[in-house]
């Protein structure tokens, strides 16, 4: 129970810090909450169903189509929806929100609402420690391992990161210093949504696929960027690794765990928070007036 | 007689001068007279669950409009309400008229402690720490279920009264009432420094408000509402199920309240008897039926794109406009302000106009 206390939690935590990742770059920079964030990682666990099942295409192909596609929608998105109404927070909000209720009746209607399976894209498992680990599951620890990594190369070794990292610190600034604000809010959208894509195509053959996949990592998602602290790509990563471990814990080791681990998650996220308002690596700033 | 003249004077000179208060009467007017013209019980149940629902969304707009606490956990009162209603009511035996406001008083106290637990927290933390708290209390639910019924919920419960029009009207002047009640109180001194609160906490602090203390007694208000309506609400139907806790409810009474714009409390309430009688009404199409949610949220979001303040607030600005002077309103049809007689905005900016044209 040990091992597979150990290898779910890795596992889920790679997929959530996916998800976290990407949510908290978006804040970070446009402080925009993206409750669609989510829904865009089930888009592109439908569009890999859709184009591997009925194209014929190969896994590989398919899986760089449907995030490329989903990356251009989220783009689309941002420009004819959320841009026009950015001044005003609150309509940014519930423009997020209609956007994934949107999605999701999109998927209802094209696919219908029942499960939908996708054949593994890869066969076979290792043993490590005992345990069998499906070769499926190693890749989306290996996928998500890779992202992270690309995540911080870009981020941390190129202008665009620089651009990035200094709109998230100060947009008003990063203004007058000459970036374009917009179009670095734009490539942000792009960065984090294409790792929820990617997300959604890795995790697609090992969970089933149905339009209400979004709602039950949303709130994990939530919980995971607040326990890290809103903005902090650090914080997510460590907020997912905890909340991944703490489900796996709660499923396995205490009874009538499946319906309590989101329960158990976000009790935690209520800890912290009581603690540490800003969350573990939040920044404690001033209110912005 | 002469009362007769006093109260059409009062009629005259403070209701319809306005055309928004006019509205106001009109929709008064429409809620107690329909039941009476149309009598159909279909139509009656949909405006039955619109005035609950109104409740809901007066209640958040207290809390996240006036405030700036945005709750996107406000299902979790409502659920308070119907549970507490519900469990009083079937294992004890007692009379739904005593259980509906232990229900608001067991959502009260759920309020004050959310708000008690929250006050350190600040805008976005807020909300998404308040979306947690009824997934924690759904989660516990679902793992006992002996308790609470578990998937189904408390189901086979009372109702009010036993006609449809007579708990139609029992809900309809507790709306009414509940609604006047928060407008009154956001229109206070008590709302002035809600207002104060939410555009700058620490200028509010700096000025001598004990902010903690006036944020509790909104989380308060804003859950007994919630509470009042989720009672009602579960006794209406008569099962107060998960569904009363879910996300979805959260998420819905968040887009009632912005669509109709936020620290109004009649906005959201306008919202609420839009949409929600119109989103019924395309689930009544067999072709619709599937796309009624999305149908919902593609007008949602054509709506704010433009009116991003939301929609009360953009009629209001077509049908009347500020007097420059004494910043009371007036009929956007008027040249001079009701009050004090200036020339208003819209009859200066024309006479600049012609003055550029010279």
């Amino acid at each position: 129970m040990l091992q597979d206390i150990l290898i779910t939690g890795l596992v889920n935590s790679g997929v959530y810090a996916l998800l976290a990742i990407g949510f908290s770059l978006i804040f970070g920079v446009a402080r925009i909450v993206n409750i669609a964030h989510t829904a865009f990682y089930m888009l592109a666990a439908y569009c890999f169903y859709a184009l591997l099942t009925r194209t014929g295409l190969g896994f590989a192909a398919s899986a760089v189509l449907s995030v490329l596609a989903v990356t251009a929608l989220s783009v689309l998105c941002y420009r004819l929806v959320i841009e026009p109404v950015r001044e005003h927070e609150a309509a940014v909000l519930i423009a997020t929100i209609a956007l994934g209720l949107i999605f999701q009746e999109l998927m209802l209607v094209f696919f219908g609402g029942h499960y939908l399976g996708i054949p593994s894209t890869l066969e076979g498992v290792v043993r490590v420690l005992g345990v069998s680990i499906p070769y499926q599951r190693l890749l989306i620890l290996v996928v998500a391992a890779a992202m992270l990594a690309a995540v911080w190369l870009v981020l941390y070794r190129t202008r665009l990161g620089l651009a990035i990292r200094a709109t998230a610190n100060d947009l008003e600034v990063a203004n007058l210093m000459g970036m374009d604000v917009h179009r670095v809010a734009m490539a942000t959208v792009a960065i984090s949504v294409a790792l929820a894509a990617i997300a959604g195509v890795v995790v697609a053959p090992v969970f089933v696929v149905d339009p209400f996949m979004w709602l039950a990592p949303l709130v994990t998602m939530l919980a995971i960027v607040v326990l890290g602290g809103l903005g902090s790509m650090k914080g997510s990563l460590i907020g997912a690794l905890v909340i991944g471990y703490v489900e796996a814990i709660t499923v396995f080791a205490v009874p009538a765990g499946a319906y309590l681990k989101g329960a158990v998650a976000l009790a935690i996220m209520v800890a912290v928070l009581l603690v540490r308002p800003e969350g573990l690596f939040g920044v404690a700033f001033e209110e912005e007036r | 007689m002469y009362l007769l003249r006093r109260a059409w004077a009062e009629l005259r000179n403070e209701i319809l001068v306005l055309p928004s208060r006019t509205l106001v009467l009109l929709w008064v007017i429409a809620v107690l007279g329909l039941p009476l013209v149309y009598d159909d019980a279909y139509a009656l149940r949909i405006l039955t669950m619109t005035c609950i629902f109104a409740i809901f969304a007066a209640s958040w707009d207290m809390l996240a409009g006036y405030t700036g606490q945005v709750n996107f956990g406000h299902a979790l009162f409502f659920g308070a309400g119907a549970y507490t209603s519900g469990l009083l009511s079937q294992q004890l035996g007692l009379s739904p008229w005593l259980t509906v406001w232990a229900g608001a008083a067991m959502a009260t106290l759920v309020g004050w402690l959310v708000g008690y637990l929250c006050l350190r927290l600040r805008g976005s933390y807020l909300s998404l720490a308040t979306l947690a708290f009824p997934l924690i209390v759904l989660g516990l639910l679902f793992a006992f279920p002996g308790f609470s019924g578990g998937e189904l919920g408390i189901s086979g419960l009372r109702r009010l009264l036993l006609t449809p029009i007579q708990n139609y009207y029992v809900v309809a002047t507790l709306m009414l009432a509940v609604v006047f009640g928060l407008w009154l109180l956001a229109d206070s001194k008590f709302g002035i420094v809600l207002h104060a609160i939410r555009d700058d906490e620490v200028a509010a602090r700096a000025s001598g408000i004990n902010t903690p203390r006036y944020k509790l007694i909104v989380f308060a208000i804003s859950g007994a509402a919630a509470g009042l309506a989720g009672a009602l609400f579960a006794h209406y139907i008569r099962v107060a199920g998960p569904s009363t806790l879910e996300v979805a409810l959260s998420f819905q009474v968040v887009i009632w309240g912005i669509f109709g714009g936020v620290a109004t409390i009649y906005g959201p309430v306008a919202a609420v008897f839009l949409l929600y009688p119109f989103t019924e009404w395309l689930g009544t199409f067999k072709a619709f039926g599937e796309l009624r949610l999305l149908i919902f949220a593609v007008i949602v979001l054509l709506v704010l794109l433009f009116m991003p303040r939301g929609l009360a607030p953009w009629v209001r600005d077509k049908v009347e406009t500020h007097c420059p002077r004494c910043k009371q309103r007036n009929g956007a049809w008027r040249k001079a302000c009701r009050l004090c007689s200036a020339t208003l905005k819209a009859q200066v900016a024309r006479a600049e106009r012609l003055v550029g044209h010279q």
